[in-house]
């Protein structure tokens, strides 16, 4: 059985760390992998710690990614990276919000997308993919903004990776 | 996207589609975290679904429609059984012509919850039939089961979820509709009205009925064996045999998903078939104890086990007999009141003046956490009244005076006018004061709407309770609004002037919610636009 990929998503009520779990797992969905987004809500709303696990692969059984078995982390909030960073497997991969400054997005709300545009980088999921979800999870008024960020995102994994 | 396609839903929304294709002709609940989005998206797929003041309402008319020979669906939480449990038990006693599906949510590890009740055991107490899904296929799946199994015995039935299988998000296949029946009454008076006589052989038909679905149980592919080695057998249900089935894949696993009244002989025939069988659940030894009251050799989990969610590294180290400390994740940033909220004021007050608080269920039991530190107790919908009452009862006159009730307005409506009427009727001698916290939602849960807004569930104009137009129906002499700002000094004068009167007062302390005002003014405005164009039909 092969195992599913296992990405954690971090950060603060409000951050929209649900809304890129979303985004995430209907991207994987329509990739053909099964697919279990699992989160806690209530509480978080009230700018509390927020966490959404995403775990997609050819079978997924618990939804919930084990303690220390996340391929990936991704984190929205500064505070909330050593919070969080238990999670992460031996060798997994941080995607940390120094990443991306806020400010150079046109629309600073979409700083969770463009971590996603981060993310993506690791992934075997097809830019179209990406796309059609971010259209499907998000309203449409919000699409050129998102694209942007996720295609900055992108950009910035890039830059790190220059020589 | 068609709601017939194969799609990613949460187990949530899987309820509630298959309530939409189960024919369900109403659902009815009360806002509880996990439970509150099924009615929900029942309203947004194109249901009939509405908001009750309580569980217990919610449930009676659901009762109704089931009377009436038509099928319905009734949500909450796991604490909103409680309040519902009355007719719950009757309603068994009763049975039902149409289906009655009964949602509770349950909350372990209380994530948004006061308690870890494990509502397996309402089933038993209550004698009806259970179901557990274990993801969101089968959280669709036994929704319709159940309301097939619900018509064919003529009872009530429990769907079991917990906060994993509400929120989590899985592919769902919809299958193809149920014909829904046609409503109409007919009289069945003894079997309707639980009079002692009448409620005798009542008992009698719902333990008869129960004896058919112990057998039944036997035989449901609902509980399934799945072979595998034999050195290892485990026994689980719900979202636990998710956890489980990753931990150890290769063992035999008997998944049981219909779990009241349990298949004693085909359990016992399992046990019998491995060399070492474990009883893997969340929460209470429900299936543990069932078992081993029936004479079977199992493993069940070490108490510190109860407490909290399972998870695949806690399946693991129940299996290895590991009991050592588990590590401790680090803790996030707790919640806080939002910026700008109006229970900032109030709290602000309540500290200054160094009341006894007591406190109700809602964003506002935040005022317990630091800067306010100011709310002494927190037990259950609608108890800030009476216990504050009770306080006021025997505390020296001194301390008395300083006891304060506060209650959010969807609280207040849910359970908080019984609370006033006691106050009328057994007033303290230093009179009680007790604080609305009116923001025009039940803000908690995510703002759903409920008989104090004046608006349904899907948002649209409908009656409204006005709490201080109840309160002095009620006979409360000094009822006050006030609408909250910014500046504390203004409210604690009053609080000052209220609590020195010595006499019962009602204060409506009103802001909508800063995270709902502008859907709310959307909503008035709709509703304004509506109400013109019923002029212009006119």
């Amino acid at each position: 059985m092969k195992k599913p990929v296992n990405v954690v998503i971090a950060g603060l009520g409000g951050q929209g760390v649900i809304k890129a779990s979303d985004i995430l797992s209907e991207a994987a969905f329509r990739s053909g992998f099964e697919v279990k987004k699992s989160e806690i809500h209530g509480m978080s709303q009230r700018g509390g710690s927020v966490t959404s696990d995403v775990r997609f692969g050819p079978q997924v059984f618990s939804p919930m990614v084990p303690p220390g078995e996340a391929d990936f982390l991704v984190v929205l909030a500064p505070d909330q990276v050593e919070v969080n960073r238990g999670q992460l497997r031996a060798g997994g991969v941080l995607i940390a919000p120094d990443l991306i400054d806020p400010a150079a997005l046109s629309n600073r709300k979409s700083f969770n997308v463009a971590l996603l545009g981060a993310l993506s980088t690791h992934l075997e999921i097809s830019e179209d993919n990406w796309q059609a979800s971010l259209h499907a999870v998000l309203p449409e008024k919000l699409h050129v903004a998102n694209e942007q960020a996720f295609a900055a995102g992108r950009r910035a994994v890039a830059a790190r990776l220059q020589p | 996207m068609s709601l017939t396609d194969r799609q990613l839903l949460s187990g949530d929304s899987a309820i509630a589609l298959a309530a939409l294709h189960g024919g369900v002709a109403l659902g009815t609940g009360y806002p509880g975290t996990p439970s509150t989005e099924i009615l929900e998206y029942l309203s947004h797929i194109g249901g009939k679904a509405q908001w009750s003041p309580n569980e217990k309402v919610a449930l009676e008319v659901g009762i109704g429609v089931a009377y009436a020979g038509a099928r319905s669906l009734v949500t909450m939480k796991h604490v909103g059984l409680n309040v519902a449990a009355d007719p719950f038990f009757s309603v068994a006693h009763t049975g039902v012509v149409g289906a009655l599906v009964v949602v509770s949510a349950d909350d372990p590890g209380m994530a948004s919850s006061q308690n870890e009740q494990d509502n397996r055991r309402y089933a038993v107490a209550a004698a009806v039939p259970m179901l557990e899904p274990s993801d969101s296929q089968e959280a669709y799946d036994y929704t319709l089961a159940a309301i097939e199994i619900s018509e064919r015995w003529k009872i009530p039935v429990l769907l079991r979820v917990t906060t994993r299988i509400c929120h989590t998000q899985a592919p769902v296949q919809p299958r193809a509709a149920l014909v829904p029946p046609q409503p109409r009454f007919e009289h069945d008076l003894r079997g309707r009205n639980l009079i002692p006589s009448n409620a005798r052989p009542a008992h009698r038909r719902l333990r008869q009925k129960l004896s058919e679905l112990t057998e039944w149980s036997e035989a449901t592919p609902l509980n399934q064996i799945i072979s595998g080695d034999k050195k290892l057998g485990i026994i689980t249900s719900g979202v636990c045999y998710m956890h489980a089935r990753e931990a150890f894949p290769d063992a035999s696993f008997l998944k049981l998903g219909f779990t009241h009244p349990l298949p004693l002989k085909k359990i016992a025939g399992f046990v019998r078939s491995v060399e070492r069988c474990v009883v893997i659940e969340e929460g209470d030894p429900y299936l543990a104890d069932a078992i081993r009251a029936a004479g079977l050799m199992v493993e069940s989990k070490p108490e510190m086990f109860r407490f909290g969610e399972l998870n695949v590294d806690r399946v693991r180290r129940i299996l290895a007999h590991d009991h050592s400390p588990e590590p401790v994740r680090p803790p996030g940033k707790p919640p806080e009141l939002c910026d700008g909220c109006g229970h900032h004021v109030v709290f602000q007050a309540l500290k200054n003046l160094d009341c006894i608080v007591a406190g109700d269920i809602g964003c506002y039991a935040l005022g317990v956490l630091p800067p306010y530190s100011a709310m002494d107790c927190c037990v259950c919908m609608g108890s800030s009244i009476p216990i504050g009452l009770g306080l006021r009862h025997v505390l020296p006159p001194a301390e008395a005076r300083r006891v304060v009730s506060v209650i959010g307005d969807s609280t207040f409506v849910h359970s908080g006018m019984t609370g006033l009427a006691e106050m009328i009727y057994n007033p303290p001698p230093t009179g009680h004061v007790v604080v609305i916290l009116d923001n025009s939602t039940t803000a908690m849960t995510g703002h759903q709407e409920h008989p104090g807004t004046g608006r349904s569930l899907d948002h649209a104009a409908t009656g409204k309770v006005v709490y201080e137009d109840l309160g002095r129906a009620l006979g409360i002499k000094d009822v006050r609004v006030f609408p909250l700002g910014k500046d504390c000094a203004e409210f604690q004068e009053m609080l000052i002037a209220a609590l020195a009167s010595e006499k019962l007062v009602l204060i409506v302390a009103r802001r909508p919610c800063v995270l709902a005002a502008k859907n709310i003014r959307e909503y008035e405005k709709c509703a304004a636009c509506a109400t013109a164009q019923e002029v212009l039909v006119k």
